[in-house]
């Protein structure tokens, strides 16, 4: 016994104290780190439940001043506030316009890149293209906006006609937009197109299928849901989009189907509103916070349906 | 117990442990006493919970977020899992060393001089880093490039870089966790005949892979096997030339003689 | 075997299908190949356009021609000689007013120049070409300003200029200039980052390293954070508007700090409201570079005994910084270029003094380039042009600086 004890290390402990100094510390900066940290995480959630209590509380008010009827404003056609007129319907129609446009170019070239990009580009092309498309898409939108007003406007009133195209349209709003949206929708496409495993691929070679038939037929259908989140994503982004139509779409409401006609959508009509000198509490200022919580609302949904889909692919494949 | 064991001479002492993942059972009742100042090995094929033991020493297993145990180890007598006893101070005095050689992205001097540091060494730390180096077997590689990169070593380097560090923070017990499976066979020379010098101030508990390892190295082997619900458990524990020479068990006398795993 | 006749029939079959099929292959992949060069072509058109705008023949209209008020260029006379200039062609009570705003004789040459083209040769603006159109056809453009407007000069005009990047914003579209709003961008960005910085890489801290994924409330912050990077811009102005510009005015505004006669509208309450805006996006990136430190550095310091802040604070923030950074710039930048949320908090658009603080007025960048776009005179697309070449350079330098770190990072780790 006493040789043991010589033999051991000199800063060993005795069994008397180990419980000593094993005992749990209290660490006030450790824990203060953990409460601020946990602080910084809750401010997204206080960002939410500020913007949830904002538009709903602003909307509220809106909705019970005397000329505005909830009915109406989802059913009628004529936005006029300074007359008393509170139809949201020429709004969202003219933001649904520009929205379709920018699919109509941006979903199928967004695809069509993600597929040359996934299936066929070589390593140098890829490196080539793909930065394009990046740069393409941290261009601010307000830019994008300029482009359409001195750069599509002309080149469709050359293409139509002057008289039949008006310098603020929605078409050109939306064509635009569709280039903003095409590299969010490639990439994301891309990365559904990626995720299919390549033995996937080498399963439809061997079976004698020619590249297009493998990316068509197999590929493309094995990342189906993540294609389709792009897409809402694309469809969310374009609803939101401001600049652009605030710029290119025309100011004022107007319910009309003609793309070749101004039309305010309900992202420019905010934009408007609070441009000028907006006094507080005004059916004005209540009504931006009305078409906010609509917009909000929408792309909120869309933006879930889309998270759930990407989550689905990625759940089969990684 | 299997062995003869002296009770003062335990220095660590896990009773009827079992530990849990979620509601899967990976170890069950192990009861093992490990030996003041000796190399004990554990053994055993793949998925045997050998590591999952090893981690609960020092309670690395804290980080598994589904992960607890039923059951006491008693360090020095006193339950490391006692609601009291903090997880960092245990760490303080049982280091570990890992499977990979981990060293930190800084210079060599900064890998030893900051586990000394963070648990409050006011000595001299030029002093601290060369002593703990020697003890380390590395002072001579490394005395003129202290300031260079750790990742610069090589593997075996690292590794006794490692150990190193781990003898800064002065443990009492060091848990290796196959130490020398990403190593040369000449860096696992080195490290083995380190350990067997580390022994003397230091208690070494090593989990291994590698039966010839156990055999060389060490001075007492625990055998780990797998249940038939998977679980882990300990077949045999003893001086390491019995377990080797005469096993009690027909499972271990199946394992070293290569009949299984 | 290929005797058969029928044999052989069947091969052909196969064979023709099969190039059929290899056509088909190659016309998909001309077509797949194109849309990709959409982007390219697209990139190509818009910054033609914008350097096609950003230089222009302008016509000018003087009320009195420079080159008749001295024998030399006015550049080259002195400051006593420009005095004198002012003096014999302004009205007495006109020299004397701008005598008393600041000394005349101890004004500056570049000052005095100012004065004599505001006050004297006051040149207007009346038309403007771009290069294209002016290679296109010059001589009808000659000939258009020749009739319509006898009495102005065409003059070459490069629309981005030193000039134009000092001077600040005008009501006179020759002597703009966007020092201004860039001030108010760099106060702007300056505030984003103050804030969206620490809580950011707080939030990914805490979620990444402290958080039971198991809990349901950590996993309502994660979800309402991926969901909140889908939030149009514009809702987050509205947000600014409601709290920051109204419901916080005493603190925004700089009335709680003894600033009188102010309202919300102010560089701190467009600083707080971009710094929502780019919260999650700051921290989904921050989480992932917080992911990819190696685990076995964690544990490398737990097993010396380390706390859980000592070892994020001395191991895995180190390590994920550059791609924090990374992702913090590309963050930035996406608040340098935003519009809509500073149209709605109330960016002003016409301010001709340099922010001095959080509680200043302001304008920006991008609001400039909006209001100058939307203007009818053709003139000012050639200034929102130029905008446009600074707020582009500007983001290029920020992405290329982002890039470069990335590269070092990648290389340290290779």
């Amino acid at each position: 016994m006493a040789s043991m004890e010589i033999t051991q290390n000199i800063n060993q402990s005795s069994a008397q104290n180990i419980s000593t100094r094993l005992r749990r510390q209290t660490r006030i900066g450790e824990n203060l780190i953990q409460g601020f940290l946990f602080l910084c995480g809750m401010i997204s959630i206080f960002t939410t439940i500020g913007i949830v209590f904002e538009l709903g509380k602003e909307s509220l008010l809106f909705f019970s001043t005397p000329e505005v009827k909830l009915i109406e404003f989802f059913t009628t056609t004529t936005w006029q506030p300074s007359i008393g007129k509170f139809g949201v319907l020429p709004l969202v129609n003219s933001t649904l316009m520009t929205t379709i446009f920018a699919m109509l170019i941006a979903l199928p070239l967004g695809l069509a890149a993600a597929i040359y990009l996934s299936e066929y580009a070589s390593h140098k092309a890829r490196s080539i293209l793909k930065p394009i498309l990046e740069i393409l898409a941290g261009i601010p939108t307000v830019v994008y906006g300029y482009f359409a007003l001195t750069f599509m406007t002309p080149l469709l009133r050359g293409i139509f006609g002057e008289d039949n195209v008006q310098i603020y349209n929605t078409l050109s709003a939306g064509l635009v937009m569709g280039i903003m949206i095409l590299p969010l929708v490639s990439s994301m496409s891309e990365d559904a197109l990626s995720a299919v495993p390549r033995s996937l691929r080498d399963a439809a070679y061997g079976l004698g299928a020619t590249r297009l038939e493998t990316a068509i037929k197999i590929v493309l259908p094995a990342a189906l849901s993540g294609i389709i989140a792009a897409f809402i994503i694309g469809i969310s982004r374009a609803i939101g989009e401001t600049m652009i139509v605030a710029v290119a779409a025309g100011s004022g409401p107007a319910f009309t189907f003609n793309p070749f006609k101004g039309a305010e959508t309900m992202t420019g009509y905010i934009a408007r509103i609070s441009g000028g000198d907006l006094a507080y509490d005004t059916p004005d200022y209540n009504s931006i916070f009305a078409i906010g919580l609509l917009l909000f609302g929408i792309t909120l949904i869309l933006n879930i349906v889309s998270r759930r889909l990407v989550a689905k692919y990625r759940e089969v494949y990684e | 117990m299997t062995t003869q064991t002296n009770e003062n001479n335990i220095i660590i002492q896990a009773n009827d442990l079992s530990i849990y993942y979620g509601s899967f059972r990976a170890v069950k009742n192990v009861n093992l006493g490990i030996q003041r100042n000796k190399i004990t090995a554990i053994i055993g094929p793949s998925g045997c919970g050998k590591s999952t033991v090893l981690r609960a020493f020092n309670r690395m297993n804290d980080f598994v977020q589904s992960a607890h145990n039923d059951g006491k180890i008693l360090f020095h007598g006193q339950d490391i899992y006692a609601p009291e006893v903090d997880p960092v101070q245990v760490r303080q005095m049982i280091g570990m060393v890992f499977q990979k050689p981990n060293p930190f992205p800084k210079s060599i001097y900064e890998n030893i001089a900051w586990g000394a540091r963070i648990n409050g060494y006011k000595g001299n730390m030029d002093e601290l880093v060369e002593n703990t180096l020697q003890a380390a077997a590395l002072w001579d590689e490394v005395k003129d490039n202290l300031k260079k990169s750790a990742l610069a070593l090589s593997g075996g380097q690292q590794q006794r870089l490692c150990i190193a560090r781990a003898l800064a923070v002065k443990p009492e017990i060091i848990l290796m966790d196959e130490p020398c499976s990403a190593l040369d066979p000449i860096a696992t020379l080195k490290i083995e005949d380190l350990m067997r010098e580390l022994s003397v101030k230091y208690s070494i508990i090593i989990v291994t892979h590698n039966m010839q390892q156990a055999a060389r190295a060490s001075d007492l082997t625990a055998f780990f096997t797998m249940d038939e619900d998977r679980a882990g458990l300990m077949v045999e524990y003893g001086e390491t030339s019995q377990i080797f020479t005469r096993p009690k068990d027909k499972r271990t006398e199946d394992y070293i003689t290569g009949r299984f795993g | 075997m290929i005797s058969d006749p029928f044999a052989a029939t069947e091969h052909n079959r196969v064979a023709s299908g099969l190039s059929r099929r290899h056509r088909t292959g190659k016309i998909w992949q001309a077509i797949f190949f194109s849309a990709t060069v959409i982007g390219l072509v697209a990139l190509v058109a818009l910054l033609w356009t914008v350097l096609d705008k950003s230089f222009s023949y302008v016509a000018i209209e003087y009320k009195v021609d420079p080159a008749t008020l001295s024998s030399k260029p006015l550049q080259e006379l002195t400051n006593a000689e420009l005095v004198n200039l002012l003096e014999a062609n302004l009205s007495k009570n006109r020299f004397r007013t701008l005598d008393r705003k600041q000394t005349l004789t101890e004004r500056t040459h570049a000052d005095l120049l100012t004065l004599i083209y505001d006050n004297i040769v006051e040149p207007r603006a009346l038309a403007s070409y771009s290069m294209s159109q002016w290679i296109a056809s010059s001589q009808e453009i000659r000939a258009e300003v020749a009739e319509k407007y006898p009495d102005a000069k065409l003059e070459f005009r490069a629309w981005i200029n030193g000039d134009f990047l000092i001077d600040p914003l005008s009501g006179d579209p020759l002597l703009v200039g966007v020092r201004t709003a860039l001030m108010g961008s760099l106060f702007l960005i300056l505030i984003t980052i103050a804030v969206a910085f620490p809580v950011g890489v707080g939030s990914a801290i805490y979620l990444e390293e402290y958080a039971d994924k198991n809990k349901w409330y950590n996993r309502i912050i994660q979800t309402n954070i991926d969901n909140l990077a889908g939030v149009p811009s514009i809702v987050y102005g509205i947000l600014g508007l409601a709290i920051f510009v109204r419901t916080l005015a005493p603190l925004t505004s700089g009335a709680l700090f003894g600033n009188a006669d102010a309202n919300g509208r102010t560089i701190l309450s467009a600083g707080l409201t971009m710094a929502l805006l780019i919260l999650p996006v700051l921290i989904i990136n921050s989480q992932e570079a917080i992911r990819a430190v190696p685990n076995s550095l964690r544990q490398a310091s737990y097993g010396l005994g380390a706390t859980k802040w000592q070892t994020i604070w001395n191991h895995v923030l180190p390590q994920a910084l550059p791609g924090i950074l990374t992702g913090t710039i590309l963050a930035v930048s996406r608040a340098i270029g935003e519009t809509a949320p500073l149209i709605i908090v109330g960016a002003a658009t016409f301010i001709t003094s340099d922010p001095t603080g959080p509680f200043s007025k302001f304008t920006a960048l991008p609001i400039q380039i909006y209001n100058w776009t939307t203007r009818p005179q053709e003139v000012y697309r050639n200034i929102a042009a130029a905008g446009i070449l600074v707020l582009l350079i500007s983001l290029l330098t920020l992405n290329a600086a982002a890039i470069l770190l990335r590269n070092r990072f990648s290389r340290q780790h290779a």
